[in-house]
C-alpha cells in the first residue's frame, strides 16, 4: 500500500482547500456577500490598495461576524485535529480520541458548573458570564487530564492502558455529574447545557479567540518538533527509548498539549467531535503514518473541516444555525464506522 | 563496553536472575542459551536498561547505564527485542529509517544505510511495501535492519543485544541474519544474541552463556559448553556431538 499523494501535492491541496474554505466562511451566511465583494474586502483589510468604494457593508460584516468566526474555527478545527494526533500516537492506536485522556467530559463539567451553578446564584452578569464559563471549561478539562495522568502513574513510570481505563472511568464520573446540574437546572438553563454540549462557532469574538489562538499556535508550533519521536513511540515505548527518545517526557508533552489544546478550544467553541478522530486518520489514508507529514497536514485539514462543517451548520436551516457538533458527528460517526468495518475486511 | 558485576533480578520475591557477571566483548558473538524461563529475555532487559536490577550495576563504557544521555546511548547500543509491535501502515524504509534517529547524518547518508542495512538483513526488495502487508519472517528481519541501521556500519565500544532474532524465519535467512550480525562482530562490535538453536549458535558464537534458573550454569567457547553433560543438566536432553564434517565446530544431535 504506497501513499496515494506525495506530501507536497498534499500540501498544495490542502492550503488551496483551506483558503477557499476561508474564502466562503468569510462570503456566506444569512447575509450572502458576493465572492468577489468578500475577497476584495477582505485583501483591503489586509492592506492591499484596493478601491474601497462600495465595500463598506462587506467590511462591517468581515470584520465584526465573519473573519473572529473565521479565526475561531480554523483555530479549533487545527487544534482538535493535532490533539488527535497526538492522543494516537500516545496510545499507538489509530481510533484513540482526544477524549480518552477526560479533556473532554472535564470541560463539560467545568462548562456545567458554570453555567447552572451561576443560574443558581440568580444568573451571571451579561460581562462576565462568558469568559467565567470558558475559564470554567478550561480548568475542568485541565483539572480532569492531569487526574487522569496522576492516575496512570506509577513508579515513575507512565502506563498508558492505566491511562485508558482511568479516563473511562472519570468520564463516567464527570458525565453524571453533568447529569446531576442537568436535573438541577431550570429550563432556560437547560437550553444553554444543551446547545454549549452540541458546540456552535457562534458568538465569536476577538477578545474571547486571543487565548485560544495563543494555546493553539503553541501546540502546533511544538508537536511538529516532535514528529520524528513520535514515530519512534508507534514502534513501541522500550524501542523508542532505545532509539534515544526520553519517552516518558514525550508522554508528558502529549498529555499536556492535548490538555491544554482541547481544553481551550472547548472552552471556546463547546464540545466538537469527530475532528480528532477523522482528520488524522484522512490523512494518514492520503499520505501514510509519518507524523512529519501528518501533524502538519492535520492542522490544514483540522481547519478546512471545520471550517466547511460550519458552512453547512450555517446554511442548512437558514436563517436558524445548527450545533456545528451536530454536522461533524453526522460527518464523523459514519466515517469512523467505515473504518471499523473496512480493516475487517 | 557493556558489562555487568553480580546482577540480581527479582520478581516479587522471586529470584529470576542470580549472580550473573558478564562482559561483552568488542569483537565478540555471545551466546545465550537456556530453557524457557530461565532468565534469558530479563537478562538483556537488565542489561538495556529496561529492568532495574536489585543488585548489580549495568556499566555502558564504565559509566552506569541510566547515567548516558538518550541518544549518546543510543548511539553506543542497539536493542532487537522478540516481538514489535507496530500497528501503523510505515513502509518498509520509514521503519528501517527510525533506527537513524539519534544521528544527525543527514537524509541521503541516512537513506545509503538505510538501503545498506536493509541488504544485510536480505530485505532490499520489500523496500516500498507497508509493514503491515509483511509476514513475520519479514517484519523479523525489518526490525534488523533496523538496529542494524542503529549502529551502522559497525565499529568498537558500539554493543548489540538480540532477543531471538531468528524465532520467526526459514533455515536460510536464520543463516542470513547471524552471518550479518557476524559481521558486525568482525568490524568489532560487541553483540549479545539469545538463541534457541544449539547448532546456530556452536557455529556463530565465540562463546556462550548456557543459562538454568537465572543461574549462569556455563560460560565459555561453543566447544566447551555444548557437550552432552552441560545439556543434559540444562535442558534435560539426551544428546551426541560431533564435529560438524567441514567446518568442524560441533554438531549437536538430539538422541
Amino acid at each position: 500500500m504506497k501513499p496515494l499523494v506525495k506530501p507536497r501535492s498534499l500540501f498544495i491541496g490542502l492550503s488551496c482547500l483551506c483558503l477557499l474554505a476561508i474564502w466562503l466562511s468569510l462570503a456566506l451566511g444569512p447575509v450572502s456577500l458576493p465572492l468577489l465583494d468578500t475577497l476584495r474586502a477582505a485583501l483591503r483589510m489586509l492592506g492591499l490598495p484596493i478601491d474601497g468604494q462600495g465595500l463598506e457593508q462587506a467590511e462591517l460584516i468581515l470584520g465584526q461576524i465573519r473573519l473572529p468566526r473565521t479565526l475561531l474555527g480554523l483555530a479549533v478545527g487545527g487544534v482538535l485535529a493535532l490533539s488527535g494526533v497526538a492522543m494516537q500516537g500516545l496510545f499507538r492506536n489509530p481510533l484513540a480520541d482526544p477524549g480518552l485522556v477526560g479533556v473532554s467530559s472535564g470541560a463539560a463539567l467545568g462548562a456545567a458548573l458554570a453555567i447552572v451553578g451561576g443560574s443558581l446564584f440568580g444568573g451571571l452578569p451579561e460581562a462576565v458570564g462568558p469568559y467565567l464559563l470558558s475559564l470554567c471549561a478550561f480548568l475542568g478539562g485541565l483539572g480532569v487530564t492531569a487526574l487522569v495522568y496522576r492516575l496512570g502513574r506509577c513508579n515513575g513510570q507512565t502506563n498508558v492502558a492505566t491511562m485508558l481505563l482511568a479516563g473511562i472511568a472519570l468520564t463516567a464520573l464527570a458525565s453524571s455529574a453533568v447529569g446531576l446540574f442537568t436535573y438541577l437546572a431550570d429550563d432556560a438553563t437547560l437550553r444553554t447545557l444543551t446547545f454549549w454540549n452540541l458546540g456552535s462557532l457562534n458568538g465569536a469574538s476577538y477578545s474571547r479567540l486571543w487565548p485560544l489562538v495563543l494555546v493553539s499556535t503553541g501546540v502546533a508550533l511544538w508537536l511538529p518538533r516532535r514528529a520524528r519521536a513520535l514515530n519512534a513511540l508507534l514502534l513501541g515505548e522500550s524501542e523508542a527509548s532505545h532509539l534515544g527518545i526520553d519517552v516518558e517526557r514525550l508522554k508528558r508533552e502529549l498529555v499536556f498539549c492535548t490538555a491544554l489544546g482541547v481544553g481551550a478550544a472547548v472552552a471556546a467553541a463547546g464540545m466538537i467531535g469527530f475532528v480528532g478522530l477523522v482528520v488524522p486518520h484522512l490523512i494518514r489514508l492520503l499520505a501514510g503514518p509519518d507524523h512529519r507529514t501528518l501533524l502538519p497536514a492535520s492542522i490544514l485539514a483540522g481547519a478546512s473541516l471545520l471550517l466547511l462543517a460550519d458552512l453547512v451548520a450555517r446554511l442548512a436551516l437558514a436563517p436558524a444555525e445548527l450545533p456545528i457538533g451536530i454536522v461533524t458527528a453526522f460527518i464523523g460517526a459514519p466515517f469512523f464506522l467505515y473504518l471499523l468495518l473496512r480493516g475487517r475486511a | 563496553m557493556l558489562c555487568v558485576h553480580n546482577l540480581h533480578v527479582l520478581r516479587g520475591k522471586k529470584a529470576v536472575l542470580t549472580a550473573i557477571d558478564l562482559e561483552l566483548k568488542p569483537g565478540e558473538v555471545l551466546g545465550v542459551l537456556g530453557p524457557n524461563g530461565a532468565g534469558k529475555s530479563t537478562l538483556l532487559g537488565a542489561l538495556c536498561g529496561e529492568l532495574q536490577p536489585d543488585q548489580g550495576q549495568v556499566l555502558l563504557e564504565q559509566r552506569e547505564l541510566a547515567h548516558w544521555e538518550g541518544a549518546q546511548r543510543a548511539r553506543r547500543l542497539a536493542v532487537l527485542p522478540q516481538h514489535s509491535t507496530l500497528d501503523f501502515a510505515f513502509r518498509v524504509e520509514e521503519v528501517v529509517g527510525m533506527g537513524r534517529l539519534p544521528h544527525q547524518s543527514g537524509r541521503v547518508r541516512d537513506d545509503e544505510i538505510v538501503l545498506e542495512a536493509l541488504q544485510a538483513a536480505d530485505a532490499a526488495h520489500l523496500q516500498g511495501r507497508s509493514y503491515l502487508a509483511l509476514s513475520g519472517g519479514e517484519r523479523q528481519r525489518v526490525h534488523l535492519a533496523r538496529v542494524l541501521a542503529q549502529l551502522w556500519p559497525g565499529q568498537p565500544g558500539q554493543t548489540l543485544l538480540l532477543d531471538e532474532p531468528t524465532s520467526a524465519l526459514d533455515p536460510l535467512h536464520q543463516h542470513i541474519t547471524l552471518q550479518a550480525i557476524r559481521a558486525f562482530a568482525d568490524r568489532g562490535v560487541a553483540v549479545l544474541v539469545i538463541l534457541h538453536d544449539l547448532n546456530l549458535a556452536a557455529r556463530y558464537c565465540d562463546r556462550v552463556l548456557l543459562l538454568h534458573d537465572g543461574r549462569p550454569h556455563a560460560l565459555d567457547t561453543p566447544e566447551q559448553v555444548l557437550r552432552p553433560e552441560p545439556l543434559k543438566a540444562v535442558f534435560g536432553l539426551e544428546v551426541l556431538v560431533q564435529p560438524h564434517p567441514e567446518r568442524g565446530h560441533p554438531l549437536i544431535i538430539a538422541r
